[in-house]
């Protein structure tokens, strides 16, 4: 037989690297992971209601993407949204009053959160968490308001 | 009359073939359980079927996963909804391509050769040689080749899917300018493990134990001539293409239906 120790080992190498690609499929492309490997300050925010919005969603000031969204969950005692976001590092100079909003980019787009800087002189430490947030705007909750409205509108006449 | 009788005969012939590989397929799995005896026989396989066959299925699943990311952009770039790419590559290649295409490239890499191979043993008379040395064929080297199949099937789709992955994400974030952490976030939050990637690979296996199946077949049953050997690794590929794409067919719409 030709070689059987080279030939032992590309089998061995083949085999690792086809569990390899499972692996990655387990962990980066399908849901089963469980470590985020972003490095930076962690600040929180509460929120009545997320929409759409999901962990590894843009967190950006002005339009400029600052950090990503590490994890979201649900704190019983308030009843709201608890998000947690990873800040870029270099961006360590957010004002203490900043306000954090979640929006839609375009009608059908990605939700994201967006800041708006405030004016205080301190800034944001890791572990800080931003009282000023505005909720999602969920669309059918919209158009059901301004449906509801225009139906009141029109029994008052 | 005439026709009558010719398509009796091919009839007959066809299912004769279908149940002398149904029963060729039992002593091979009957087989099997020898196998655990021999395992540098099986590792010998892989290596000529699995390990010899990573060059196309890299090479073909880096293609692919770019080309979705290139269509799939055209095409969701119409809606606004072009950070979706990652999620329509990951599904489109863990579901479907993945499977499919590396089983049709697997058929025409390893199967052609499996045929050929035990096809050229039969006309050399190596075969009725195992034979004579009370040797069985059937399990000396019919039954690690469909082991070795088996087994390098769902590792090479599952190479080709994580591959083409890559190639989407080459195109869709370093060429197109997709958000990269949308791609990922959308891919994570849209593929789900069992239901598509699991899925995914049962189809593989499924594929790898039909392939493999008529590839052996094929050169177990031809006609011991060069003209024979010839036409069944034709048949292996023709086969065991039309099987992989009808069997997909079905499993889809079992899984996904």
């Amino acid at each position: 037989m030709k070689n059987t120790r080279l030939v032992e080992t590309l089998v061995g190498v083949f085999v690792a690297a086809g569990i390899a690609a499972l692996f990655m499929l387990a962990m980066k492309v399908s849901n089963l992971n469980a470590f985020s490997s972003d490095d930076g300050y962690e600040i929180s925010a509460q929120f009545e209601n997320i929409g759409g919005l999901k962990v590894l969603s843009a967190v950006s000031v002005g339009g400029v993407r600052i950090g990503r969204v590490a994890s979201i969950e649900f704190d019983q005692q308030d009843y709201e949204a608890v998000v947690t976001m990873t800040i870029d590092p270099k961006y360590n100079r957010l004002p203490t009053d900043t306000s954090a909003s979640i929006f839609t980019s375009g009608l059908l787009g990605e939700q994201y959160i967006g800041f708006e800087p405030g004016g205080e002189e301190e800034f944001l430490q890791a572990g800080d968490s931003i009282s000023l947030t505005q909720s999602a705007v969920v669309l059918e909750q919209v158009i059901g308001q301004f449906m509801f409205s225009k139906a009141s509108e029109g029994a008052g006449e | 009359m005439n026709t009558f009788q010719q398509l009796g005969r091919y009839a007959l012939t066809s299912f004769q073939r279908l149940g002398r590989a149904n029963l060729f397929l039992l002593v091979v799995l009957a087989g099997i359980p020898g196998l655990a005896m021999r395992v540098r026989l099986v590792v010998q396989q892989i290596f000529s079927v699995g390990v010899l066959s990573l060059v196309i299925i890299v090479v073909a699943g880096l293609f692919v996963g770019m080309v979705l990311g290139l269509q799939g952009y055209n095409i969701l770039v119409d809606f606004g909804a072009e950070q979706s790419l990652g999620l329509m590559v990951a599904m489109s290649l863990v579901r479907e391509m993945g499977p499919v295409v590396a089983a049709l490239l697997f058929a025409g890499r390893a199967g052609s050769a499996l045929t050929a191979e035990i096809g050229l043993m039969k006309a050399t008379e190596q075969l009725s040689g195992m034979e004579m040395m009370a040797v069985d064929p059937l399990k000396r080297v019919v039954a690690p080749r469909f082991v070795a199949g088996v087994l390098s099937m769902p590792l090479l789709a599952a190479i080709f899917s994580a591959v083409g992955v890559m190639g989407g994400f080459f195109v869709g974030v370093g060429l197109l300018g997709v958000d990269a952490g949308a791609f990922w976030s959308q891919m994570q939050s849209g593929v789900d493990f069992h239901e598509d990637v699991m899925n995914g690979v049962i189809k593989s296996i499924a594929f790898g134990v039909v392939v493999t199946w008529i590839a052996v077949f094929e050169g177990y049953d031809a006609v011991p001539t060069s003209e024979g050997v010839s036409n069944a690794t034709t048949r292996t590929v023709i086969n065991s293409s039309l099987a992989v794409l009808g069997l997909n067919f079905v499993l889809t719409a079992l899984m996904f239906g």
